[in-house]
């Protein structure tokens, strides 16, 4: 709702500035307005749904919140970087049986401790192994980066399944809940409007982020490295640096996922979660921080729905969806109502700048 | 001394060498024009100075240092900057973002992150764009320029970041005649501040504009003089004056 205000007010500083404003009302014509209403409406019925929605589905909602919080780390990465990163599921996993051997080990379980513990897990993780693969004195390729990342990612699946401290195949089960004080938080709406208050600050930072002068840079970096490279821009520490955001954001999101199952297992450091992460951001679109949140809602939404009605033939249908979309839509869902000018926005402007920018 | 040297430049690829001993040398302030037939190592030796290739052997100094081991974001820091053969605008980007991304190179990580030098940067933005003749385009995606807009575009945010030297690779291809003329009246200018050296098929437009050539012909240097020593060199004629 704050956002959808803030969508007025922009509207509102539009039209007083519109009469000096010419080759910026000219550009964005095409309605510019249209990412905060999706914003804000995505926000709205994130908002209600505790409310409409029966206990079990509050639960299933805040497991789609957190994996939302996950997708936006890899659309950080990818979708605004272009770093193929097939091992995210690397830091969500770490983080998760970092907090999980916290919890069991040592106890731990305040808040304010395992939250910022598994944050840093992710990003230390993810620090060590872009520092690996990214920062070389010469750009790494593609291949290197993905076959980097996702050996990473099974490597980390195996070592967990083969590891006895860590539960080896069975993972690290009866994880005591997350606490505050005396407050325990369980699975249920107090959790659910938690994990939505945490994806709503990550989000604006994110975006805050995305739409800086920093965000040009990623947007010159994903859209052609070696270009910015011959401007003078230290390309790789970037991509490091981008990388490692995203693994903090990966991190925080797994150790919100231990709490909330109670236990983690190797499929959470592997492969599987990696490209289940790749598929949110494909789906919903990557490039939009929104798109990423909505994909995720709707791919787990879908598979849950048909997972319930269509017992059988249900990775099969999801998967030919999944597929549709990627062939017709490789922006994404969001790119039905949402423009490429508007998608790739500008960057470090305020209206005011902008109004002086007319000749 | 001069502004750049690169000297007994050979570049091998495979069984092909490209580039057999080659040099070129430009003063401060210079426009140096890089010419010879097709396949005669021109792009290869501009990509050589620019840090695109490895030389296979051979050394490149810039400003009294060796760069010839420096990376492509090392050079650029030193003073260097480079106008690709293909077009690189970022197409979705706006013009004035494309400007923008160039300027913003060198600012701290913290300026970035928080915006800092955006409104610094505007009025150097938005002089570039006019220089250029782009203003009035300023918030149109750069994939709605025409060819040649978008190679002044390019030109544009190569001289952004201040050079002392520019390298340009066919600033001309697939140009209309008038946007050459144009193209050749906005050189002109940056003269005062900045070296230039510049592979071009067009001969009429190498000659108004540059005060020294260099004519390379299978990876090796023919000739190198002022326009008028060139144009009366025999060799230089035999390969390659006469066919144009």
């Amino acid at each position: 709702m704050l956002k959808s205000m803030g969508a007025a007010k922009q509207a509102v500083h539009a039209n007083v500035g519109s009469e000096t404003d010419v080759p910026v009302a000219k550009s964005t014509s095409s309605g510019r307005k249209i990412l905060p209403i999706v914003e804000g409406v995505v926000l709205v019925a994130a908002l209600l749904a505790p409310l409409v929605l029966q206990d079990y589905l509050t639960v299933f909602a805040t497991r789609v919140i957190i994996l939302a919080l996950f997708a936006l780390s890899f659309d950080l990465v990818w979708g605004y970087a272009g770093i193929m990163s097939f091992g995210q599921a690397l830091f969500f996993g770490s983080a998760g049986y970092g907090v999980a051997l916290l919890a069991r080990d040592l106890d731990i379980t305040n808040i304010l401790l395992v939250l910022p513990a598994g944050t840093i897990i992710g990003l230390t993780s993810a620090l060590l192994l872009g520092g690996f693969l990214l920062l070389g004195r010469h750009p790494s390729s593609v291949i290197f980066v993905s076959l980097g990342t996702l050996t990473g990612s099974y490597a980390a699946d195996r070592l967990a399944r083969g590891w006895y401290y860590l539960g080896g195949q069975n993972g690290i089960p009866s994880i005591a809940p997350m606490s505050l004080g005396g407050y325990e938080f369980t699975e249920g709406p107090a959790f659910y409007y938690l994990v939505l208050g945490i994806l709503v600050v990550v989000y604006l930072l994110c975006r805050f982020l995305v739409r800086s002068q920093f965000g040009l840079a990623l947007a010159g970096l994903r859209e052609n490295e070696q270009r910015i490279a011959f401007f003078g821009y230290k390309a790789q520490h970037l991509k490091a640096i981008i990388f490692t955001i995203g693994g903090a954001i990966a991190g925080l999101a797994g150790s919100l996922y231990a709490f909330h199952e109670g236990f983690v297992w190797p499929n959470m450091v592997g492969v599987v979660v990696s490209t289940q992460v790749v598929l949110y951001v494909l789906f919903g679109g990557s490039g939009t921080l929104i798109g990423a949140v909505i994909g995720t809602v709707i791919v787990e939404g879908v598979s849950f729905w048909l997972s319930d009605n269509y017992r059988d033939v249900w990775p099969i249908i999801l998967g030919l969806l999944l597929l549709l979309v990627i062939l017709f839509r490789p922006l994404g869902l969001i790119s039905f109502v949402l423009g490429e000018r508007e998608r790739v926005g500008s960057f470090g402007a305020k209206p005011k700048e902008k109004r002086n920018a007319a000749p | 001394m001069p502004l750049l040297e690169a000297a007994g430049i050979k570049k091998v690829f495979g069984k092909l060498t490209a580039l057999d001993g080659a040099a070129l040398t430009v003063g401060e302030n210079e426009f140096h024009g890089l010419i010879g037939p097709n396949g005669s190592g021109k792009s290869t030796l501009m990509k050589c100075i620019a840090g695109a290739e490895v030389p296979t052997q051979g050394k490149v100094s810039f400003v009294n240092t060796d760069i010839t081991a420096f990376t492509p974001t090392e050079r650029a820091r030193a003073g260097m900057s480079l106008k690709f053969q293909i077009t690189s605008v970022l197409p979705t980007l706006t013009l004035y973002d494309n400007i923008l991304l160039a300027l913003q190179a060198q600012c701290s990580l913290l300026d970035l992150v928080f915006s800092r030098t955006r409104g610094l940067l505007h009025d150097q933005v938005m002089t570039m764009l006019t220089q250029f003749r782009l203003a009035d385009r300023a918030f149109d995606a750069a994939a709605a320029l025409s060819h040649g807009q978008q190679q002044w575009l390019e030109i544009a945010m190569a001289l952004a970041g201040k050079p002392k030297l520019l390298l340009l690779d066919e600033p001309t291809g697939g140009m209309s005649l008038e946007e050459r003329r144009v193209t050749g009246e906005l050189l002109q200018p940056i003269k005062q501040h900045c070296s230039l050296v510049i592979v071009e098929h067009d001969l009429d437009f190498i000659r108004d504009i540059c005060d020294r050539l260099t004519v390379l012909d299978q990876g090796k240097v023919l000739a190198s003089g002022t326009v008028s020593e060139i144009q009366a060199n025999k060799a230089v004629q035999e390969i390659y004056l006469r066919r144009a």
